[in-house]
């Protein structure tokens, strides 16, 4: 007999309540024929509007999305895909922190005061919370995030040890949602630096015992917009989802840069 | 018919294949380090020993500087000090100003500094002259012979 048998058929009813959004809105000017992707779109203002919507305790802050954009207004242009913190795609300044907005719950964020969502900083704004992230991917592709080897492929698994594998267990988890890179006030600036996420990809190759490219992958991050520009200020490891140590992954590449010089 | 567009790199970067960044960071704290040591001693032997910060005077200043030990004390934390901080603002610079333009005239005016005092500063502790000639002899040093 288990407990629940025993226990009144009498489920707690979840409790729900009106959250205010102010979500910042962006629309594009209308232009002649479509300009080629990544061409400087003309500017036109953003600005802030008001939601009044009501959630479950159980909501998160992508439902809340959900519930403007589906009962209020269809424009509202945001983007999500798995809705579970997998697919990094709903990454958003919710109350001036990066956060997933799948994986940020209302009643965590004090819902008697307006909530604030934003696009993610620092990259260029293409309609309400949807982001250009093409230089943030431009800056992936350059560590070469992909496993490089050396010699003839063995007939069966490459194989490693439970310790080899711990060693860059951290910086597998990440999602390449942005969140890390577009919370760093160096990116902000210029958008030259690689940014964390850049870093934390080319940790998880740099450190994998399998991967025979670590010098090169060094050499492009020793570059002058590479981890040397890193601050330490800590943005990047709060903003992650998935919990990254993305300040102590960046030091640990600083770490085998010097090494492998001096 | 749409065909996905080719990957892009970013053509705007400008890469930089030398350790300067690495040798600049590592500087930084090495410097740091260096002049914790240097700047508390300085402080300790010109605020506290010796009567403390009432005591300094032309005197004391030219006496501190007929040592050569003071001589390397000094001429150490003006050189560290100032590349240590020089760097610091150029890193600022890099980090806050957003323009070409403003980041080459801040950084211009910084080295500028930056050159005029450390060349100004070791001018002084090697060519000083602890005894003028002329000079009361209550304010110099005791081993002046007028």
């Amino acid at each position: 007999m288990t407990a629940t048998q025993e226990a009144p058929q009498q489920l707690g009813e979840v409790p729900s309540f009106e959250v205010h959004l102010k979500i910042r809105r962006y629309l594009p000017p209308e232009t002649d024929g479509a300009a080629p992707y990544g061409a400087p779109a003309p500017q036109a203002e953003a600005y802030w509007q008001d939601f009044t919507v009501r959630v479950h305790g159980t909501d998160r802050v992508l439902d809340a999305l959900h519930k403007v954009k589906w009962e209020q207004d269809g424009t509202l242009t945001f983007r999500r895909s798995c809705a579970h913190g997998v697919c990094g795609s709903d990454a958003m300044r919710i109350n001036g922190r990066n956060r997933l907005a799948c994986k940020t719950l209302l009643k965590d964020l004090d819902p008697s005061k307006p909530i604030t969502i934003e696009p993610i900083k620092g990259l260029q704004v293409i309609k309400d919370l949807v982001v250009d992230m093409e230089p943030f991917f431009a800056s992936y592709r350059e560590v070469m995030p992909f496993l490089v080897t050396a010699g003839n492929a063995p007939t069966r698994e490459r194989l490693q040890s439970p310790e080899q594998r711990a060693r860059y267990d951290d910086t597998t988890k990440c999602i390449l949602c942005a969140c890390c890179t577009s919370s760093c006030p160096v990116f902000w600036n210029d958008g030259q630096y690689f940014g964390p996420a850049a870093i934390v990809n080319a940790h998880r190759f740099i450190f994998d015992s399998r991967d025979s490219a670590a010098a090169q992958r060094l050499e492009i991050l020793n570059d002058k917009e590479g981890v040397w520009r890193c601050r330490t200020t800590f943005n990047c490891t709060d903003a992650c989802p998935r919990g990254i140590e993305v300040t102590k992954a960046i030091a640990e590449v600083k770490r085998a840069m010097i090494t492998r010089a001096y | 018919m749409t065909t996905i567009a080719e990957p892009r790199s970013r053509a705007t970067r400008k890469t930089s294949r030398t350790n300067a960044e690495m040798i600049g960071w590592i500087f930084m704290r090495a410097s740091g380090v260096l002049l914790i040591v240097l700047i508390f001693g300085h402080l300790i032997t010109n605020l506290i020993t010796d009567g403390g910060v009432h005591a300094i005077d032309f005197g004391f200043v030219a006496g501190k500087w007929a040592q050569p030990i003071w001589q390397v004390w000094d001429l150490l934390m003006l050189w560290l000090a100032m590349v240590h901080g020089t760097n610091g603002v150029r890193t600022i610079i890099n980090d806050y100003a957003e323009r070409a333009g403003t980041r080459l005239v801040l950084k211009s005016l910084l080295y500028l500094a930056a050159v005029v005092i450390v060349v100004l500063g070791t001018l002084v502790i090697f060519t000083f002259n602890p005894c003028p000639p002329g000079a009361p002899a209550d304010l110099l040093p005791s081993f002046c012979t007028a």
